[in-house]
């Protein structure tokens, strides 16, 4: 039986202020939502994203500092809700970031994504750029996150592998403590699930070894990062690093980079081709790309997560077609089916 | 002497021609080119397309009368694997839309079973679509699974663009290749020609030999054409020397006989009338007979100078033999004529003619100056050669006409009263150029007139 671990829909309520806009945005759940810069400024600047207001705020206000002649509009959605409000034409942004790789991908892939070329992303590396319309500014990279208190005299596993063989020798202590993303509910869960598979079998083998735990499945990072702070959870298998490792409480928990391979989520930034103020969304996508991959780049991320450790395991996800295969309608019911016959087994 | 009518120019019309052929070549092969790249580059994208769809079908199966398709992940990933593309695919069982994009449209080949293409616009982006098929056994019986998969042109058309600038590369080193060859062929097609001209330019005012030097077969007929156009040349030319001194010779004689009976009768009349009348009558045939006898002389000259002579001469003794012979006529005019200079010099050419040349000149001078005079003769070796100054105290050549009176027939305009045919100094001219060296006329400083004579060293 599935553990009754938090509804995602509750989840959603919870964390934020649940508005609906009607009028100006059409239908689609906004999760958050912020004006920076000047409001009597002449021109504004329209972004959608999934990132939450704190972790973009800094970004912004550097963006603020350089053009104080706009104002930005800042919203928050989920990535399908982005998804599908970038995809009714009736909705107007100049920027829309998202961390669901796949979903952009088919935005712009569906010829949703205007394309830009300047100075700036001609420096960018292959990987971080794709057909001028979609552009990675953050590497993120789906970690092991571990209760330190917890684990006692354990050693903190490094690998899958590892992992799998702590969560077999002490069933009984990880029982309904493990949890991991509900990809059903998640976008980025699904992504990293589906990568996870694409890189190694392994991924089903501790999807079932946690099946047979009582794993509990969460819409989101912060949750996961949350309920191992709380002890309600010792191992939380796939979070968001990024959002681990930014947190104040981060010594609070153990961030592991599996060895064996560590996929890495590249948030995008696109500007959609129906785009009210294209000169200012090249503007700040330029801006975003310049601090992330310029010499002066500032680490989106904390400097803990050191990418270039990892070497061959570092298992960067390709933005390109390939994602559209897992978001296909057969694709993804056989492999929900799949991975809900490992993950439900009680 | 006006220059020929040009029009147009053979090497110039070689060589827009060769460049108008290479040109067409160039475009033609540039063409050829770019078609083959389209080619290639279509055929391999189809390829690639074709491989995608096919990895699709081959993963469908059916099971308890469903069709399971499990789309594999290369089957898109390897379509963006060299250039970013936008991938798009649609999977059908009959008519029934599975999967994908429901509004990609299906190319429809000959035979159902292999597969099949087309260029199209999808989704704002030209596309490539390739379309496969496979029959598949379903609840409902034998149906048609078709998977499409398609592809934007930005791999395809960077390596066109890659292609034509190689292409254009190359058909600019065809046509500079083509402009430089064109131009060394066109040079040696006409290299006979400038032959030809130089032979013939190079050649003597009298020589009408024909041309002997080989040429390519298309001249032979212009070398011909000249060729016998100098035979006839020649032969007139010879027909008509041989004319003129037949006639002075035939009338030499007759005039002398007139001129002796004409002194007879004059010896006899004792009219004045009558006597003044034979003595204009004897100016008139000495006039005459001159004439004839100068012609005769231009003749010989010009006879003699198809083969002249190379013996070595001594100039100065030359000269006092001349002088001595004129003596006779220059004493009945009391004209002191005086060998001044005299150096010791040699020259090679025909003694004859030249003895000729220096009467010619020394026959002038007596006749052109009045009784009286002084006449001069120096002859000096120079740098370059000999020289020989004839110079009288009479009066001068009109300095107008200086250019003018060694043509043939030409008098100066103080030559009336004077017994003369305008041949003496065009004999002259004649002789000193045959050989290698040049006549100049002037007038002295204190009044008369200068003929120079300058030979180049033997």
């Amino acid at each position: 039986m599935r553990h009754p671990a938090i509804s995602p829909v509750l989840t959603i309520a919870f964390a934020v202020c649940a508005t609906w806009i009607a009028g100006t945005l059409h239908a689609f759940e906004i999760e958050d939502h912020a004006r920076f810069g000047d409001p009597g400024a002449a021109r504004e600047i329209r972004i959608i994203s999934t990132a939450d207001i704190t972790f973009f705020e800094p970004m912004i206000a550097a963006f603020l500092s350089a053009n104080p002649e706009v104002t930005v509009d800042y919203t928050v959605a989920s990535s399908t809700e982005l998804s599908g409000a970038v995809t009714n034409a009736a909705n107007q942004f100049d920027v829309v970031i998202s961390s669901a790789m796949d979903l952009q991908t088919k935005l712009a892939n569906d010829g949703r994504a205007m394309r830009h070329q300047s100075d700036v992303t001609e420096m960018l590396p292959d990987w971080a750029v794709w057909n001028d319309m979609l552009f990675a500014f953050t590497q993120e990279p789906a970690t092991i996150i571990l209760s330190k208190t917890a684990l006692g005299a354990l050693p903190v596993p490094q690998s899958r592998h590892d992992l799998i063989n702590l969560l077999r020798q002490h069933p009984d202590r990880f029982r309904g403590k493990v949890g991991t993303y509900d990809i059903r509910q998640s976008g980025l869960g699904y992504l990293f699930a589906t990568q996870d598979t694409r890189a190694s079998e392994t991924y089903w083998r501790l999807t079932e070894v946690m099946g047979r735990l009582g794993a509990r499945l969460y819409c989101c990072s912060s949750e996961m990062i949350d309920a191992v702070k709380s002890g309600e959870l010792l191992i939380a298998y796939n979070v968001l690093g990024s959002y681990a490792a930014n947190r104040s409480d981060r010594d609070e928990f153990a961030i592991v980079l599996p060895t064996d391979f560590t996929t890495v989520m590249l948030r995008t930034a696109m500007i959609p081709e129906n785009a009210p103020a294209p000169d200012l969304a090249a503007a700040f996508v330029d801006h975003l790309l310049q601090m992330a991959h310029g010499p002066q780049a500032r680490p989106l991320t904390h400097t803990d997560i050191n990418l270039t450790q990892l070497g061959t395991a570092l298992n960067r996800i390709r933005i390109g077609p390939g994602l559209l295969v897992f978001l296909d309608q057969l694709k993804r019911r056989a492999f929900l089916a799949e991975w809900e016959n490992a993950i439900e087994q009680n | 002497m006006s220059g020929p009518f040009i029009k147009g120019s053979i090497r110039r019309r070689l060589l827009l021609s060769l460049l108008a052929g290479a040109a067409v070549l160039t475009v033609i092969v540039y063409l050829v080119m770019q078609s083959v790249a389209r080619q290639v580059a279509e055929e391999s994208q189809d390829n690639v397309l074709t491989a995608s769809a096919l990895s699709i079908l081959d993963s469908a199966r059916s099971a308890g009368g469903l069709v399971h398709v499990d789309l594999p992940y290369a089957a898109l990933s390897m379509l963006d694997s060299v250039t970013d593309e936008r991938v798009f695919y649609a999977i059908r069982l009959g008519e029934e839309f599975l999967s994908g994009y429901a509004d990609l449209p299906a190319a429809e080949g000959s035979r159902p079973t292999a597969p099949a293409f087309r260029s199209t616009t999808f989704l704002g982006e030209e596309v490539r679509i390739a379309t496969v098929r496979r029959s598949v056994s379903t609840d409902l019986g034998q149906k048609w699974l078709t998977v499409s998969v398609a592809q934007t042109l930005a791999g395809k058309k960077r390596t066109l663009a890659r292609f034509n600038r190689t292409s254009l590369g190359i058909g600019a080193g065809f046509f500079l290749v083509s402009v430089l060859l064109s131009a060394v062929i066109s040079r040696s097609a006409t290299q006979p020609l400038h032959r030809l001209t130089a032979s013939v330019s190079r050649r003597g005012p009298t020589d009408l030999r024909p041309v002997a030097a080989p040429v390519p077969s298309e001249m032979a007929p212009l070398v011909s054409s000249l060729n016998s156009l100098m035979a006839r040349l020649r032969t007139s030319l010879s027909r008509s020397e041989d004319f003129i001194a037949e006639a002075a010779h035939r009338v030499r004689t007759p005039l002398a006989i007139v001129r002796t009976k004409a002194e007879v009768a004059l010896r006899r009349s004792g009219d004045d009338a009558t006597r003044a009348a034979l003595r204009e009558m004897i100016h008139a045939i000495d006039d005459s007979s001159r004439t004839a006898g100068q012609l005769l002389d231009h003749a010989m000259v010009t006879f003699r100078l198809d083969t002249l002579l190379r013996e070595k001469i001594d100039l100065a003794q030359l000269t006092r033999d001349s002088i001595k012979r004129l003596h006779p006529l220059s004493d009945m005019k009391e004209i002191d004529i005086a060998a001044g200079r005299m150096d010791s010099v040699t020259v090679q050419g025909d003694a004859i003619l030249l003895q000729n040349a220096l009467q010619n000149v020394f026959d002038n001078a007596v006749k052109y100056t009045p009784n009286g005079a002084r006449v001069t003769v120096d002859v000096s070796a120079t740098a370059r050669g000999a020289r020989i100054d004839i110079r009288d105290t009479g009066p001068g050549f009109p300095a107008t006409e200086m250019a003018r009176i060694t043509e043939r027939f030409q008098r100066g305009e103080n030559a009336e009263g004077v017994v003369g045919s305008g041949l003496g100094l065009t004999i002259v001219r004649e002789v000193v150029e045959a050989h290698g060296g040049q006549m100049t006329l002037s007038n002295n400083p204190g009044g008369g007139a200068c003929v120079t004579l300058q030979f180049p060293q033997s």
